[in-house]
């Protein structure tokens, strides 16, 4: 860690582990149900439980990329960042927000759009506190040097703040409504989000493996040009069934078969810059998750994607466990994969330290990892023999639902192991640090350290 | 890959090409808009109960179980199309009579089926969420979804 200021993101890091732990908590709440269908129906009814979930993720991530934005403006920049203390109430104002829409949702206190569902006090809240990062690593940026990485990431973090604006929109019409609520949900998913993923993905691999920035610059760019051109007009598959015209069918169908390309691009990118590079950098964990993430996106995001974006497929498969199993494995492999990566680089830094507690990072992500796959096949099992029952043959939802079963718990068995695998990585971040090196690890105690 | 390309041929096709991607989808988004105004939904039959009744559903968050329209949760029946089948096309008073009945059943507590919770929905809070589940039924989807099943 080079500069001070780069220790901005410690809190940031803590505050979006405690909300990933909730978040897995309710998850498994929520998988209970599925499998017990009377467990807590008095206390919390599911669609509580499902609201948390949800939202825990959305601002243990938003938090994350605000600390991994932190951490590394200041290398990239070459600049103190503008006022810590700026960051430190920003990041206050939004725990606070997003800790008191938690509270709400169990009092039944919410608005009533998927994923939007913060009351408006906390939804400006957000946007005040949001607002407030920009200016502070904007500033930071405007000061200092500017990269392709930083730069890069900055638009996607104020495209992201520009399409939020779309969630104070609620048209009266419910087809205007879903019409620009995939302007949020979409365009930051499978949009500016992905800037935000290259960039630090990017910056990763420049600190690790010591490839000369120009060739990662540039493959930074072919990369998050391939997702913005595929990405907006594939948002046209989420048009094919809610009353917009029928030509989204082909454009839906076209872009977001394109939509895979920039994950693969990741993927041989992140490869391709590990076999080049030279340096033999000492976190092979970090190394791991930098490889695993863009990994795990392509097969979550690319291809479970691709899977039902065909129009014709997808008017069989729209809403089924196929979709939960699409969502659930693109958000782990795409940014919680990408969080934490950025969390295991940065902690021994911001604790300096030597990389440490390194065996047991990779057994939680293996651990994690291999769950959230098998989590993914069950759903998928379930999605097919659900589309097949309740959208070919014509059976009655609950009839099909209760053909299920099996799968729903094979679903908590894993939800359980992506526990355990949390609990592994949480104390590899944050437990007393014990240096271990993995097996075959002798050249890596050679490497040169805090770079 | 792309040794021939540049740093700043990249940048620039990055940026250039983003905008005309956005810009088209801008374009198609606004006509798409007109559309529904205009053809695929009933504005007109958009009346003052109808907009109640979806302030209704957002208001309970009908959504994180249901799914409308194909999105949602996938925990409980699609009720895009409830309207369908509940027969409101050719016996428009028993679907509304029975829709409504369902809900005031709940919660059944049959042991090992999921649970509905209770609502207590006045007259007129029911009245109009079933207003608004008749009309979204009668949005033109493309014929989605391929059963009344949902």
């Amino acid at each position: 860690m080079k500069y001070e200021t780069q220790k901005v993101a410690l809190p940031f890091f803590m505050v979006a582990m405690a909300l990933f732990t909730l978040q897995i908590v309710f998850g498994l709440l929520a998988a209970t149900v599925y499998a017990w269908p009377n467990f807590m129906a008095e206390v919390m009814p599911f669609n509580i439980m499902r609201v948390s979930h949800t939202n825990l993720l959305i601002v243990w991530l938003l938090i994350g990329f605000m600390g991994s934005t932190y951490y590394l403006m200041p290398e990239e920049a070459e600049q103190e960042i503008h006022s810590p203390n700026l960051a430190y109430l920003q990041l206050a104002i939004f725990a606070f927000a997003g800790a008191a829409a938690l509270v709400g949702y169990q009092f039944g206190i919410h608005e009533g759009r998927e994923f939007l569902e913060q009351p408006f006090w906390v939804k400006i809240l957000i946007t005040i506190s949001f607002l407030m990062f920009l200016f502070n690593t904007s500033m930071t940026l405007l000061k200092g040097r500017k990269t392709a990485i930083n730069l890069v990431l900055m638009l996607g973090l104020w495209l992201a703040a520009v399409f939020w604006l779309f969630a104070f929109y609620n048209p009266t019409n419910l087809a205007v409504d879903k019409l620009y609520w995939w302007w949020v949900v979409h365009l930051w998913v499978e949009g500016v989000w992905e800037l935000i993923m290259a960039s630090l993905l990017g910056y990763l691999l420049i600190k690790m493996t010591g490839v000369d920035r120009e060739v990662i610059e540039k493959w930074l760019y072919i990369i998050v040009g391939l997702a913005l051109f595929s990405g907006l007009l594939g948002t046209g598959h989420h048009y094919y069934w809610i009353g917009a015209p029928s030509y989204w069918q082909p454009i839906g169908s076209i872009f977001s078969t394109l939509e895979v390309a920039p994950f693969f691009a990741m993927v041989v990118f992140a490869f391709t810059m590990f076999w080049k590079g030279s340096r033999n950098h000492p976190n092979k964990a970090a190394m791991l998750w930098a490889l695993g993430c863009p990994t795990v996106a392509f097969f979550g995001a690319g291809v479970w994607g691709f899977m039902h974006t065909l129009s014709f497929v997808n008017y069989y498969s729209h809403g089924t466990q196929v979709t939960a199993a699409h969502g659930h494995l693109a958000f782990y492999g795409a940014y919680v994969m990408l969080i934490l990566g950025i969390i295991t680089y940065a902690m021994p830094q911001i604790r300096r330290v030597q990389p440490y507690n390194q065996v047991l990072n990779m057994w939680g992500f293996w651990v994690m990892t291999s769950a959230m796959c098998f989590m993914t096949f069950t759903l998928t099992f379930a999605g097919v023999v659900q589309t097949h029952l309740q959208r070919v043959i014509g059976m009655n939802y609950m009839e099909v639902q209760d053909q299920l079963g099996l799968f729903y718990f094979m679903r908590l068995g894993a939800g359980v192991a992506v526990a355990v695998g949390a609990i592994m990585l949480l104390y590899a971040f944050f437990g007393p640090a014990r240096e271990q090196v993995p097996a075959g690890g002798t050249q890596m105690t050679t490497g040169t350290g805090s770079v | 890959m792309a040794d021939g390309l540049t740093k700043s041929a990249a940048r620039n096709i990055f940026y250039g090409g983003s905008l005309f991607f956005f810009l088209v989808f801008a374009g198609l988004t606004a006509h798409s808009h007109w559309y529904m105004v205009n053809v695929s939904t009933d504005s007109e039959g958009l009346t003052d109960s109808v907009k109640h009744g979806k302030e209704v559903w957002e208001k309970n968050m009908c959504i994180n179980c249901h799914s409308i329209m194909g999105e949602g949760a996938y925990f409980a029946p699609e009720l895009g199309n409830v309207w369908e089948r509940y027969g409101g096309h050719e016996n428009p008073e028993a679907a509304r009579a029975g829709i409504s009945a369902w809900i005031r059943a709940q919660p059944l507590d049959v042991e090992g089926r999921r649970q509905m919770p209770a609502y207590d929905f006045s007259d007129e809070a029911m009245s109009s969420l079933i207003d608004f589940l008749e009309w979204t039924d009668g949005i033109d989807d493309q014929d989605w979804p391929p059963h009344p099943a949902g």
